[in-house]
């Protein structure tokens, strides 16, 4: 696989969730058919690299032509603000208190 | 990879399924040195068996560490441990054992600027690799707590003592963990929380240009 220039790579993070929208096309390359298949649920990006053990700019160039095919869906990850987020704090510390 | 066999690829187990509902997640960055503790810390509170992610760098970091340091060597692998917790329906968090040398950070792209904190984990045996990770989140203004891995062979030092030593302000908290522990591990998860909220209050947790 080769890689394109920065500029035209999607803007996803390692915790961009990563949903299948459609199922794979006869069109589909291998990596595409079992990026589908795991993203049957909610995936994050770190996840698919892991499962599909390519590097993280490897997988990155592969979901952005899927996402320009309209075959995924990215679900973008919350990420630190200038405008601190209290209840987001409050969430993640109820949830830690549960494990 | 060879891909035609894409039917044998592992995925997650039926039961490592995150629900549909999962709109989105939320990252807290554990870094510290080799053999320090970071992927012990993230598979004690992890809800999944710890996943690793890889990225290869290529000539433009080689021959900068010495510990690769082999002339016909025109790649290094970086490897990074993680793991997660489902905190709602919506909402999940995901733990990154990351690699100490700042060299590594650039390889996944927001990996600090996105996360809500990081946890410095250090081994008071080599408290010397500690430095520089705390310089360089201070300069990224990335907000950190510092947690300090007990090894029984290792050297206690009041905290006091260690605060010095680490030349930390008295604001930034410093913890003791076993990170083989869940409930240690998840309490210095906690203090960071703790102390990303009081940031929060105080309108200090601002993210710098």
């Amino acid at each position: 696989m080769v890689a394109g220039p920065d500029g035209e790579r999607a803007d996803v993070d390692l915790v961009t969730l990563i949903v299948a929208r459609a199922d794979p096309p006869p069109s589909a390359t291998p990596e595409q058919t079992a990026t589908l298949r795991l993203c049957t649920a909610p995936l994050s990006v770190a996840e698919l690299s892991a499962y599909l053990s390519l590097p993280f700019s490897v997988v990155t160039v592969l979901l952005t032509d899927m996402l320009t095919a309209e075959l995924v869906q990215a679900r973008a990850p919350i990420v630190r603000q200038a405008l601190p987020d209290r209840s987001l704090l409050e969430a993640v510390m109820h949830g830690l208190q549960r494990l | 990879m060879d891909f035609n066999g894409s039917d044998t690829i592992p995925g997650p187990r039926a039961e490592d399924h995150l629900p549909h509902t999962a709109q989105a997640a939320v990252k807290i960055v554990i870094v510290g040195g080799f053999g320090v503790g970071k992927t012990t810390m993230v598979g004690s509170v992890s809800e999944i068996r710890p996943l690793t992610t890889e990225e290869t760098m290529t000539q433009a970091g080689v021959g900068v560490d010495d510990n690769y340091g082999s002339d016909t060597k025109t790649a290094t692998t970086v490897a990074m441990d993680f793991g997660r917790i489902s905190i709602t329906e919506q909402l999940v968090l995901y733990l990154f054992g990351t690699p100490g040398q700042e060299r590594f950070w650039f390889l996944w792209n927001g990996l600090f600027e996105g996360a809500l904190g990081a946890v410095v984990l250090i081994d008071t045996r080599r408290l010397e690799v500690s430095f520089d990770v705390i310089g360089r989140l201070e300069e990224r203004g990335v907000p950190f707590v510092v947690a300090v891995n007990s090894f029984p062979d290792g050297p206690r030092y009041p905290v006091d003592d260690l605060r010095s030593a680490l030349d930390l302000s008295d604001e930034i908290p410093i913890i003791e963990c076993d990170a083989r522990r869940r409930a240690s591990s998840r309490d210095v998860l906690m203090t960071l929380m703790r102390f990303l909220h009081s940031l929060a209050l105080t309108g200090a947790l601002t993210r710098r240009p």
